[in-house]
């Protein structure tokens, strides 16, 4: 799994729980580092096997600390570039849903080793959506909750989501746009400051 | 029924024009502009570009010799470099196509090219100042993704770096003492002498350190080298290196210095330094030391295989004539035959 995805999970939990929960977690996990890279590989089932046991130190569901860590990657702003880059998917929280299916090519031409979840967008009727979500580590569907939770409220909009279940490798997301303009949203400018 | 496609013609109002082609310029047969996309009209503000001649707003580089209405006409469909007059810096590019019909004039499509990066933060650009076909988004996405990667990319490398210096600090370090170990004396010594920079070898050895370490213990003997560490470095320059080569031998480089006069006074220094009784919990451990030194001047050019050899020998020289002293090694007269020690 990229270390980019490792190292994420690892500032989330650092940084919701502190770093000595940290530790533990990852010692209990027994994945023989204490610090990701985030530009190395790791092992596969090394994700899996941090959240496993960040589920069990902190005694908390697996599912909820996973939608907690998707509201994490979009609003902590330490983490900015990450929700810059997925503004650049649409000028509103609508046009965005759609530039999810690109997510996957968007994240190979930054990183090409970089395996994004496969997102397959389906319009029900108006302002209704499914998100079929396809992955290797369970559970992330509830990190795309948390993250569309976070981008909604980031374009202004307000939308409701529900976990519609799982089949396989599947995991399936209603999506219903109530409004798109109901909050003034963050601002995203396009120009990029450097340094 | 197929239509012949130089018979098509297609009409476009102002705002399918300024959708499609936000960068449009639409010029008379005169070359007046009289229509300008919305994004184009933004590098102009207030005054705005209708009316104006087209020719005396922007310069055409490329193709070159382009000044007039027949000229653009000439090259029509080839790729334009141009550059508006008014803006600093900023370079468009596009393509000048002549329209049908008893008007005449041309219709000019441009883009920023690889300027977009700086004509968004300049002229505060976003999404839908760009045609929906326009990879500009795309462009400047990549670019960021980029910077983050590189940026990552850059703290790995210091990260690496400080790992890989650390660990080589490691390699070259004796563990105990903290001085340098025989790998580093070794790369010390190739490096002065590659340098070609003259240079002192003192080969130092502990007398009585045995008694130490068999009346005390290995603690006391380990301690006393440490304070025997610490007093060859106080002896000595920071530009010298004192390693520590074996379990009660030193050996110091000293660089720029082949003064016989000064070394002998140096390892004097020294001797007295370490037959002052250092203690151990509550006992006085006595040592001393015996010195030999070569110098690479001596040398032609300098081995330090045999300056090793030969301050070892002097060393041993001193020992014999009762510890607790220093020599010199001198080199044989005629560069033939046993050195020659006294």
């Amino acid at each position: 799994m990229h270390g980019l995805i490792n190292r994420a999970v690892q500032c989330y939990l650092r940084d919701t729980f502190g770093a000595g929960r940290w530790r533990d977690i990852a010692r209990e996990s027994r994945i023989g580092v204490e610090n990701f890279e985030p530009m190395l590989l790791y092992p596969p089932g090394t994700t899996e096997a941090l959240i496993t046991a960040a589920s069990r130190v902190m005694g908390r569901p697996r599912d909820a600390l996973l939608e907690d860590m998707g509201t994490y990657l979009v609003s902590n702003p330490q983490l900015e570039a990450l929700r810059r880059l997925l503004r650049f998917g649409g000028s509103d929280f609508e046009e965005f849903l759609h530039s999810l299916e690109d997510l996957p090519g968007r994240g190979r031409l930054a990183l090409p080793d970089l395996a994004l979840p496969d997102l397959v967008l389906t319009a029900r009727e108006a302002g209704r959506y499914r998100l079929r979500c396809r992955s290797d580590l369970p559970g992330t569907g509830y990190v795309m909750i948390g993250l569309l939770r976070a981008m909604a409220d980031d374009y202004g909009a307000l939308a409701l989501l529900d976990y519609l279940g799982a089949a396989g490798d599947c995991e399936d997301i209603g999506i219903e746009l109530l409004e798109t303009g109901f909050a003034e949203g963050r601002a995203f400018d396009l120009a990029f400051r450097t340094g | 029924m197929a239509r012949d496609e130089d018979d098509l013609t297609v009409g476009l109002g102002r705002a399918a024009l300024d959708r499609l082609m936000p960068m449009h310029l639409y010029l008379s047969a005169g070359g007046t502009i009289l229509s300008a996309g919305p994004t184009i009209a933004r590098l102009y503000g207030k005054n705005g570009l209708i009316g104006l001649d087209f020719f005396a707003t922007f310069e055409i580089r490329r193709p070159v010799g382009i000044s007039g209405p027949a000229d653009l006409a000439r090259v029509a469909g080839a790729r334009l470099i141009m550059l508006p007059l008014q803006t600093d810096g900023l370079s468009l590019r596009g393509v000048a196509l002549p329209l049908a019909g008893a008007g005449g004039g041309m219709l000019l499509n441009l883009s920023f090219g690889i300027g977009v990066v700086e004509a968004v933060a300049h002229y505060r650009l976003t999404d839908a100042d760009f045609a929906v076909t326009d990879l500009a988004m795309e462009l400047l996405y990549l670019m960021e993704a980029k910077a983050a990667v590189t940026d990552e990319l850059r703290q790995l490398n210091l990260r690496l770096q400080g790992a890989r210096d650390a660990a080589e600090e490691q390699a070259l370090t004796d563990t105990l003492t903290g001085l340098r170990n025989r790998r580093a004396l070794d790369m010390t010594l190739d490096r002065v002498i590659a340098e070609g920079q003259s240079f002192g070898l003192m080969h130092i050895d502990l007398d009585y350190f045995k008694a130490v370490n068999d009346t005390y213990g290995h603690a006391a003997g380990d301690h006393v080298l440490r304070e025997v560490g610490q007093a060859l470095m106080s002896e000595t320059r920071k530009m010298d290196t004192v390693a520590r080569v074996g379990g009660d031998e030193f050996v110091i480089v000293f660089k720029d210095l082949a003064d016989p006069g000064r070394l002998s006074r140096i390892a004097d220094r020294i001797v007295a330094r370490l037959s002052l009784p250092i203690s151990f919990e509550d006992h006085s451990c006595m040592i001393s030391a015996s010195i030999g030194i070569s110098i690479s001047t001596d040398y032609d050019p300098p081995d330090p295989e045999r300056m090793l050899d030969d301050a070892d020998q002097a060393l041993y020289a001193s020992k014999k004539a009762g510890r607790g002293r220093a020599q010199l090694h001198h080199p044989a007269p005629r560069g033939d035959g046993d050195p020659c020690l006294n």
